[in-house]
């Protein structure tokens, strides 16, 4: 084991065409990406409390419970219009209101939640009260708008940090992949209907970051290529580089993976959507640096970077 | 490149060695008081507990002003004996619009609004628009008051937090006019949120000769238990700043709150006592006629009592309020974040259960698919946690749930500096160079490409802690520290150990 490595994800010595399956690749991540962007609009992202704004409480019950017994439980204290789901486990309960539409008073939805859990903790003998959040009207707004800037920024940052490192073509066709990688993952939550909040803004800066990084490698390889091979057709160029670097793409995406796995299964409720969404974004950022980056950059560059083609 | 000087290998041994005495502290307790004992703080959903962030109401501050501020004016011009046509007080744009009675007053009137007294210096501005004065408040010096009304909030706060015996609560200023709570150990908050949510202005006046119709100068209040309202006449003859101490105790069988006032309040006490035996009075807290009995008698000695259906809790909490002083201005709770103990020991199993398994699978990963430099690959991968830790331990930075999915996270993206020397390696081979030269080769050119992808991941999770909040921002910050370890322990560690290991043994073959 300590003279020779025991595996291998490719040969050294095999060479894939990726670029013949340019036409597919971007055709399949642009259907992708629109049908993300439609269902963005509709039915659109599952806000978490960060953003929506409302109250959530969690209870922990000594026995199983039953959601329509702790809603008639709710009602009775003239609590209505609040969703009761169970979740892990019969046991546990989650409970949200949303907050009142035009309701700009702040009161109203921190004495809710104080209600709230007057009512459950009276009606329901031993119940643990596991987390009670309220968030107002003004602090959701501003999450939201600094979540949006944090995205924005980040993304400008990178373009600016590419735009220095590299040629023109490469930062513009690594931000078209980016762009088309995060609409991706927008669309995955919407499906998935995990609850869009802050921590979920992070796990998409955190592949943003991840993406970025695996698109630099494989450019950095384009671009030595460039001088190294100066007759060598672009497309040719291109497919020599992703199989020079394939066993290193494939390999940090799996340590990554790796590392994410171990959260999406036991993270609990705080982490399950965030490391789900980790995990679909590393295979999207991981193909995307294959089968767009690459592609959009002979699409881009086949007159400036090479004339013959 | 092969040769290491002795004091440079130290050097780099040494920082580990320092990194993992960093990290003690959080493992075994101190032996000793004098030692400097830093550790990692769990963050409240590690340790159970609320985050409360509270909004100071900034228009009351600014209603205040301009109402005396309105005040002023009028005396001004009273004991100036000039006249005034109106005098008009507008919320929206902070300012006194002041009418002249007639064209020939203005200039003097002009003169008593420019010598009126400022709280501070350039408080005011005065400009003339169709034929009124406009004094306003400056922006900058609203923001001053602002600015002032939450540090003083913030000492109140802890004043009122501190008598509750709560344990190592923490209190700070989030942005101009936000204060932030966070209360480990108390995923209840009812009680603190209502000990907040009262400004606790006390003040004792007369009530009105005719109690059932505000007259001038008086104001109808509310009595206790939807008792109706009283008028109560507007001048405040004691104030409850005048207080020194306040105590629950008991009276005739019913809880009380007890006063003790200090030498002004007990001067004005006395006289308003002595001059208005057989009126009723009213104590008034938070615009609310707490109770108005009559005055028996001068009451000299500066004590009180105040009755009125008090429990235990709502004496000892009301003596505790009146303790710690009035409020400058409401606070708002806006953002209530609270977690109990049994959720925060479960994310805390969660967290090392997922930590420990993703470093083993990394580790593994590492070792099966680069052998031997894969094990010194995941040396500095042990070594890069360490230092993680010990720099968290060494600020006493606080850890969350979000904050250990970022160290994971690092770890997995770390690997990626030895892939990138292992890959540069192996083809620097392939094509044909002796071990030594692919190993120059190998380190050279990979180290460009390690700092680039860096720098973006870097770039990055330095915006969302700038826009971050609460539990996302320690996940940027875990993230943050592990990027600059990373570079550590991958370009000087790793590299340090694989150079070692070929000066030792002087192998044929590189095992890539």
């Amino acid at each position: 084991m300590f003279s020779r490595p025991l595996l291998r994800f490719v040969r050294d010595d095999r060479q894939i065409h990726f670029m013949r399956g340019r036409h597919a690749g971007l055709i399949i991540s642009a259907l992708l990406s629109i049908a993300s962007v439609i269902l963005f609009f509709t039915p659109g992202l599952n806000l978490g409390l960060d953003f929506r704004g409302g109250v959530i409480v969690e209870t922990h019950s000594p026995t199983a419970e039953d959601p329509a017994h702790m809603r008639a439980i709710l009602k009775a204290g003239h609590i209505n219009a609040a969703s009761v789901q169970s979740f892990g486990s019969p046991q546990d309960m989650r409970i949200a209101i949303n907050l009142p539409r035009g309701g700009e008073d702040e009161h109203v939805t921190q004495q809710l939640v104080d209600h709230v859990r007057t009512v459950i903790v009276q009606a329901v003998p031993g119940v643990q009260i596991q987390r009670a959040d309220a968030v107002g009207g003004s602090v959701s707004s501003e999450l939201f708008r600094d979540g949006v800037l944090a995205l924005l920024f980040s993304l400008g940052m990178i373009l600016i940090y590419i735009w220095f490192r590299f040629e023109r073509e490469f930062a513009l066709s690594a931000v078209i992949t980016l762009v088309l990688d995060l609409t991706k993952t927008i669309g995955f939550l919407v499906v998935t209907r995990f609850e869009f909040d802050l921590v979920m803004v992070a796990a998409l800066l955190t592949i943003l970051g991840y993406s970025t990084n695996d698109k630099v490698v494989v450019y950095d390889r384009v671009r030595e290529n460039l001088r190294k091979y100066r007759t060598m057709p672009l497309k040719e160029l291109l497919d020599l580089s992703i199989n020079e670097t394939l066993n290193r793409t494939l390999g940090t995406s799996m340590t990554v993976f790796l590392a994410a796995l171990p959260l999406a299964l036991f993270g609990g409720s705080t982490l399950t959507g965030f490391a789900t969404v980790m995990l679909f974004g590393i295979v999207v950022g991981t193909s995307s640096s294959i089968f767009i980056a690459a592609p959009l950059l002979l699409l881009m560059g086949q007159k400036r970077l090479r004339k013959e083609g | 490149m092969l040769y290491y000087s002795r004091l440079r290998m130290l050097g780099v041994v040494g920082i580990c060695l320092i990194s993992a005495l960093l990290c003690l502290p959080n493992f075994i307790k101190s032996p000793s008081q004098s030692l400097p004992w830093h550790q990692v703080h769990l963050g409240l959903d590690l340790r159970g507990g609320s985050y409360l962030l509270l909004q100071l109401d900034t228009k009351t501050l600014q209603h205040d002003r301009l109402q005396s501020l309105e005040g002023e004016i009028r005396q001004g011009l009273l004991s100036a004996h000039l006249g005034y046509g109106a005098i008009q007080r507008d919320d929206a744009t902070t300012s006194v619009l002041v009418t002249p009675r007639a064209e020939s007053e203005k200039d003097n009137d002009r003169k008593v609004l420019e010598d009126l007294t400022p709280s501070t210096p350039g408080e005011l501005a005065i400009s003339e628009k169709d034929g009124h004065f406009v004094v306003s408040l400056t922006k900058e010096s609203i923001r001053n008051r602002a600015r002032e009304a939450v540090s003083r909030s913030i000492e109140i706060v802890r004043r009122r937090i501190d008598s509750t015996g709560a344990i190592d609560p923490s209190i700070a200023r989030e942005g101009e006019d936000r204060i932030v709570l966070e209360l480990p150990g108390i995923s209840d908050p009812q009680r603190i949120k209502s000990l907040l949510g009262t400004t606790a202005r006390m003040t004792f006046h007369l009530v009105a000769p005719d109690p059932t119709h505000a007259g001038p100068g008086a104001t109808m209040l509310p009595l206790p238990e939807g008792r109706g309202e009283i008028a109560v006449e507007d001048r405040i003859d004691v104030d409850g700043a005048n207080l020194a101490d306040a105590a629950a105790t008991m009276s005739d069988n019913q809880w009380v709150v007890e006063l003790k006032f200090d030498n002004k309040g007990a001067d004005d006490f006395a006289r308003i006592t002595t001059q208005n035996v057989g009126k009723p009075f009213a104590i008034v807290l938070d615009g609310r006629v707490l109770t108005s009995p009559v005055i028996n008698g001068p009451i000299t000695a500066g004590r009180g009592i105040i009755t009125g259906n008090f429990t235990a809790r709502s004496a000892s909490d009301l003596a505790l309020l009146l303790r710690a002083g009035a409020l400058p201005a409401p606070l708002t709770v806006v953002e209530q974040r609270s977690i109990g103990p049994s959720l925060g020991v479960a994310s805390i199993h969660a967290g090392v259960i997922s930590l420990t398994v993703g470093f083993v699978l990394v580790v593994l990963f590492m070792l099966l698919f680069y052998g031997r430099f894969g094990l010194y690959a995941d040396i500095a991968l042990f070594a890069n946690l360490i230092m993680i830790l010990a720099i968290l331990s060494l600020f006493e930075a606080t850890l969350t749930l979000p904050g250990m999915a970022g160290i994971l996270l690092t770890l997995g993206m770390a690997v990626d500096a030895n892939i990138l020397i292992n890959e540069r390696i192996r083809e620097e081979v392939r094509q044909g160079r002796k071990p030594l030269q692919a190993l120059q080769a190998g380190f050279q050119r990979a180290t460009g490409t390690i700092i680039d992808s860096n720098a973006t991941a870097f770039l990055a999770h330095v915006m969302l802690f700038v826009f971050g909040t609460g539990a996302v921002r320690n996940f940027a910050l875990t993230i943050t520290i592990g990027i600059a370890t990373t570079l550590f322990t991958t370009l000087v560690l790793s590299r340090m150990l694989i150079v070692r290991w070929y000066a030792h043994k002087r192998p044929q073959e590189l095992p890539v």
